[in-house]
């Protein structure tokens, strides 16, 4: 087990390594620069923008440029955005605890909602309940993340202004409420945000577990099960779920990088503050550091993903538990 | 399952299978509703996508006789967007998935036909290339090159999505390698190009074919989203994401310029899924069973 572990993290590395590597040098070819008049203010003289990329060293040649970066990044330096004048990482780790927060909000939601939503399905397979929740499901599987949450803004803040239009916090009451209601400030923020992530991803989740249900159906269990008279609500919920979650433990571990997808879009239309809003914002400054970062963090969430998935498949199958 | 990849698919029972199910025909009606006024836009909008005609009384106009879909700030307008901007998206994500599939293919045929340190190479290269964050670098990249020209937006797109079906089609090689059909043209004297190009390549269209169709709504998605961003189709250029985010900055009150062409993306998505999903029930006929 500790010698697979090891492997895979080793592989992990290699991965992420070769990913930057191919980011840095995709973004450091492009013509122009951070400085270029096009992108800062054309006002600030030629001899000034010389200065700025002496300082942050991008007038040394590319291959200098790319052993200094990672060379730094091993050393846990993920160096300066040039739009926010400050360590790279501190960005993130600023931002990152508001992503992970509703993060972990719309995947318990999603799961939960998509699992309910499946095994309703199974049980009325082939009627009008079945077919809605499929048409439901693949409705919200065929909507682009960054319209359905303007959608959800005209309906739920605008048209009927029940929460908020976006931010995390109220700008101008939250520092003076007590404690209780400034955690209800954030959670009446969280709303739609997580609202708009749970649709797309319980649409996800629902249609998978469905999948993985229908195919355990036909195992000899369960008409064991069948023929000694076992109910099928019973069925699908004691003897089928617990075989079919294992598809779907897997996918918990896959999602990672497609709600890290979600994130960039609906922070961006609700102005979450989180590292989907980070990333975005440095589009238009073209802050390399910043960019660089998100890729490679990304890289590790998505190689991170595959590696937790592949664990909690050995935790949940007896059939590998034992296994080196 | 051996059954299912015997190479008798005949393309006519494959066709009245796929017209014998109602969604499949819903899903190809709604896609021919869609793709012709797109693809022959210049007949069928009643503006200029890119007038405008008159930037006081016309501008932010909501919905009407003349204007279906209204009209945006600087008074163009949106149905003849959407309509320009369709063909744009479409144009985008078809191109774009030909080259994905096409690369995609040949390269996990390749794979799976070499076999040995060749393949397993190969394969570990693409498992780096898989855990690429693909919508992060794509934001990168472009955010970098400003103003790629477009043909350049669709091939970089092209050459980030094949990754997954290179491994589904090298897995159908691997499993036709061994078949007696292979081995007796082998037997007749057949080179390996010939074996590949002949025999086993007509034989792992079904995924090819399925994984086309989904690809193509996903790409409108991704190409939608990057637009959105601003990082995807350039204004003046309309294309449905830069439509979107045309109306974003005042979708409170001008909801309407957000609103049709998103409900464009969700319609032609969601038939192209639903073709995705009946061709696979048509190309290879439930599995459950048959063992």
């Amino acid at each position: 087990m500790t010698g697979y572990l090891l492997r895979r993290i080793a592989q992990a590395v290699v991965v992420v390594v070769l990913v930057a590597t191919i980011a840095f040098f995709l973004i450091h070819l492009a013509p122009g620069d951070p400085f270029a008049a096009a992108v800062e203010n054309p006002n600030v003289s030629e001899g000034v923008r010389a200065h700025w990329r002496d300082a942050y060293g991008l007038d040394r040649p590319l291959p200098e440029q790319f052993v200094r970066y990672i060379a730094s990044v091993t050393k846990g330096d993920l160096g300066w955005s040039f739009s926010l004048q400050r360590p790279v990482l501190d960005v993130l780790a600023d931002a990152l605890p508001h992503t992970l927060l509703l993060m972990s909000i719309a995947l318990t939601a999603s799961f939960a909602l998509g699992i309910f939503l499946a095994i309703t399905q199974v049980m009325k397979r082939g009627s009008a309940t079945d077919r809605i929740i499929s048409g439901v499901s693949l409705l919200f599987f065929s909507t682009p993340e960054f319209w359905l949450a303007l959608m959800v803004i005209v309906l739920l803040a605008y048209r009927f202004p029940v929460f908020p239009i976006g931010g995390m916090v109220d700008p101008v009451t939250h520092s003076s409420l007590g404690p209780v209601f400034r955690i209800v400030d954030v959670a009446r923020h969280t709303v739609l945000p997580a609202l708009t992530l749970t649709l797309l991803f319980s649409a996800v989740v629902a249609r998978y577990q469905r999948a993985s249900l229908l195919d355990v159906l036909p195992s000899e269990y369960i008409t064991t099960a069948r023929a000694k008279g076992v109910p099928e609500r019973v069925i699908v919920r004691r003897h089928a779920l617990r075989n079919a979650l294992l598809p779907v433990i897997t996918l918990f571990g896959l999602a990672f990088p497609a709600l890290l997808t979600g994130a960039v879009y609906v922070e961006k239309v609700f102005s979450w503050p989180g590292m989907g809003l980070v990333i975005v914002n440095s589009i238009d400054t073209r802050d390399y550091p910043l960019l660089m970062a998100a890729v490679i963090i990304g890289s590790i969430l998505v190689t991170a993903g595959s590696l937790v998935a592949d664990l909690l498949y050995r935790a949940f199958d007896p059939r590998l538990r034992h296994e080196g | 399952m051996k059954a299912d990849i015997t190479p008798a698919v005949g393309k006519l029972r494959v066709f009245r299978r796929l017209m014998s199910r109602r969604s499949a025909v819903a899903a190809m009606l709604v896609l021919a509703l869609v793709v012709i006024p797109c693809a022959a836009a210049p007949l069928f909008a009643r503006y200029d996508p890119s007038a405008q005609p008159d930037i006081i009384a016309l501008r932010s106009q909501p919905p009407s006789f003349a204007h279906p879909f209204g009209t945006d700030p600087f008074s163009r307008d949106v149905l003849s967007r959407v309509l320009y901007g369709g063909r744009v998206s479409l144009a985008v994500a078809l191109i774009a998935t030909l080259v994905s599939i096409t690369f995609g293919t040949a390269y996990g045929a390749v794979a799976g036909f070499a076999g040995g340190a060749v393949e397993s190479e190969m394969m570990r290269l693409l498992d780096a290339l898989l855990s690429i964050p693909r919508l992060l670098l794509l934001i990168a990249v472009f955010a970098a090159w400003r103003q790629l020209p477009l043909p350049a937006f669709v091939l970089i797109v092209g050459f980030t999505g094949w990754y997954g079906l290179s491994r589904v089609v090298r897995g159908q090689v691997l499993a036709l390698k061994g078949q007696d059909f292979v081995a007796s043209a082998r037997a007749l004297g057949a080179g390996r190009a010939r074996i590949l190009m002949n025999h086993i390549l007509p034989n792992v269209l079904t995924p090819v074919i399925v994984a086309a169709a989904l690809g193509v709504g996903h790409v409108i998605l991704l190409e939608a989203g990057l637009s959105y961003l601003g990082v995807g189709v350039q204004q003046p250029q309309p294309s449905w994401g830069n439509i979107i985010q045309d109306g974003s900055d005042q979708i409170a009150r001008l909801w309407w310029i957000s609103f049709f062409p998103g409900v464009a993306i969700v319609v032609t998505v969601m038939a192209f899924n639903i073709l995705g999903d009946e061709l696979r029930e048509a190309l290879e006929p439930r599995q459950t069973g048959a063992g």
